[in-house]
């Protein structure tokens, strides 16, 4: 299986991959943020097909269109807490979100209809490989991208973890003791946005959600410690990362993508019934 | 377009114009009737922080087309057993998260997540290519039959008879489960028959004008509504009126337009929104600088 190359290539970056969404994805459910991950991913669509219309590289219209989005919910979301059904009460978040990316993927299809009369044809086949990726398809230089910015985020997300971990349980606290809480939102909502980027990338933009929540949900139901967790979590999705790409190499009728988040879905059933 | 039509100044003879269609009409009418089921549907939605099991319950008419394509089955098949499915699992992933509320968006991610991965394994296994799929989820909106604008109006006269019958009850334990469930209210039961429900108006009118168009009718409209009044009928009123005009509005720009209707309608749902949310910011601004500048009310230091 190793002596493939393609194989390898989607070893590589699947791993680092699964790494971040596995990190990242501990907050993301500790701070009930799955849905702001979700539209994180949708909106990669837009980005790219944007970048496309533009003439630009569509790699960086995805990044741009996803942490701009990721900084945009950070700064918009006051939490789910704001008085609900009074007039002018601030939307909750998970309103807000969707507000915005149905603008965003409603843009999407702007770009579509811009970039398939612009251009000649091909705009299906661009969404489609911007929305489903494609792990087995992944050149070197690529691979070897990928695993480097998903190693990054990793790291920066672990210098921020103590002080986002403490934003996260006790805001007011937090604030009190001088943690720039709102400013760490933002960041963490942007810098999930560079992993969804990533992520789109290898396993695409649908198939993000299953490794970034999944792992993450069974590893709080498994353990509340955040050291364990964030340390089970990151597990959990690189099992279901590397058993994926096994299974799918072993299956050839089975698409990687259903088979890593089939591992990553399983392993959050498993948890649950455990617990 | 067919012919080559151009914007003039006689507002009555652009309408008539648009109106000269036959698929125009039925677009329109289509549009309509989803609007205010959408919109009814939806109001509920937001007012229970739903909003990620819709866009979820959404989804489902992805692995829904793609496993109808598969045992050859007709579309409509695979969205109704999967948005049942959904809504099903949903709620019982709900019901084991009572105790902590990030998790339950984690269960809804899961449900979401799996149900993707069957849509890519049902697509590998169909082989071909599904066409529809960008139909699917876009929407054409402009080759609807009469049968179809038939059909979304008996399931949407049949999902608000649903609602109407539930609508009591359901806006008590939407509004505080804790002290309805206390009451003798199954708020649980409401909440799966409710995702259920929501999940079957999804699926029925995803495949005559596309899921984002469907999603962007239940969230906007009724988030506008909401942050006006919080008076129920009025709210109701204005999720339905500015449902329609969106419609209307969005379908009328597309035809003298070569992009799709979707953008339109989405972009003008997303353009009132903001217009309401500036509005009521501006006001309550007014207010709050009244009171600085003004006498301290008797008592008011207290407050």
């Amino acid at each position: 299986m190793l002596s493939q190359e393609f194989m390898r290539n989607a070893l590589l970056a699947g791993t680092f991959v699964a790494l971040a969404c596995g990190v990242v994805g501990w907050f993301v459910v500790l701070r009930g943020q799955v849905f702001a991950g979700d539209a994180l991913s949708h909106v990669a669509f837009p980005g790219a097909l944007a970048a496309a219309a533009a003439g630009i590289d569509e790699r960086a219209g995805l990044f741009a269109a996803t942490v701009a989005v990721g900084a945009g919910i950070g700064a918009l979301g006051r939490g789910a807490d704001s008085a609900a059904g009074k007039a002018g009460a601030v939307p909750a978040e998970d309103t807000a979100i969707g507000i915005l990316f149905t603008f965003i993927l409603g843009l999407g299809v702007f770009f579509l209809a811009l970039f398939s009369t612009s251009s000649a044809g091909g705009s299906g086949i661009q969404a489609a490989h911007t929305l489903f990726g494609s792990i087995f398809g992944l050149g070197a230089v690529q691979a070897r991208l990928a695993a480097v910015i998903a190693a990054l985020a990793t790291g920066l997300m672990l210098v921020i973890a103590r002080p986002l971990l403490f934003a996260s349980i006790v805001p007011d606290v937090a604030a009190a003791r001088g943690v720039p809480v709102r400013l760490l939102g933002i960041g963490f909502v942007a810098l999930l946005g560079v992993v969804a980027a990533e992520a789109t990338q290898t396993v695409g933009a649908l198939l993000l959600l299953g490794l970034l929540s999944a792992p993450a949900a069974a590893a709080h139901r498994l353990t509340s410690s955040p050291v364990a967790g964030i340390a089970l979590a990151a597990l959990l999705a690189v099992v279901a990362m590397w058993g994926g790409l096994a299974l799918a190499y072993a299956v050839p009728s089975l698409p990687p993508g259903t088979a890593i988040v089939g591992i990553a879905v399983a392993t959050y059933c498993v948890s649950t019934i455990v617990e | 377009m067919s012919t080559n039509p151009h914007l003039t100044w006689n507002v009555v003879h652009d309408v008539s114009e648009v109106l000269e269609y036959h698929f125009m009409v039925n677009a329109l009418l289509a549009g309509s009737v989803v609007a205010v089921m959408a919109g009814v549907l939806g109001w509920l939605m937001v007012l229970r922080r739903e909003t990620f099991a819709g866009h979820t319950l959404s989804m489902m008419a992805f692995p829904g087309a793609s496993g109808a394509a598969l045992i050859g089955v007709g579309a409509a098949w695979g969205y109704f057993v999967f948005c049942v499915a959904g809504g099903l699992a949903i709620g019982r992933s709900a019901q084991g998260a009572k105790r902590s509320r990030s998790d339950q968006p984690a269960g809804i991610a899961a449900v979401q997540a799996a149900a993707l991965g069957l849509g890519f394994l049902f697509v590998s296994l169909y082989g071909g290519v599904l066409g529809d799929l960008e139909n699917l989820l876009f929407g054409t909106f402009l080759g609807i039959s009469n049968g179809q604008v038939l059909v979304l109006v008996v399931l949407a006269a049949a999902s608000l008879a649903v609602l109407a019958a539930l609508a009591r009850p359901l806006l008590f334990a939407s509004v505080d489960a804790d002290v309805a469930s206390a009451r003798g209210v199954p708020v649980r039961a409401l909440g799966v028959v409710f995702l259920v429900l929501l999940g079957l108006a999804v699926a029925a009118t995803s495949q005559v004008t596309g899921v984002l168009l469907v999603f962007a009718l239940l969230v906007m409209p009724a988030a506008s509504a909401q942050a006006l009044t919080a008076r129920v009928g009025l709210s109701l009123a204005l999720t339905v009126a500015i449902g329609l005009a969106v419609v209307w509005l969005g379908l009328g720009i597309a035809y003298f337009s070569i992009y799709p209707a979707g953008f339109f309608v989405t972009s003008t749902a997303f353009a009132v929104y903001v217009v309401v949310r500036v509005g009521v910011w501006v006001k309550g601004a007014s207010r709050r600088g009244q009171r600085l500048s003004g006498q301290p009310p008797a008592g008011g230091v207290i407050a």
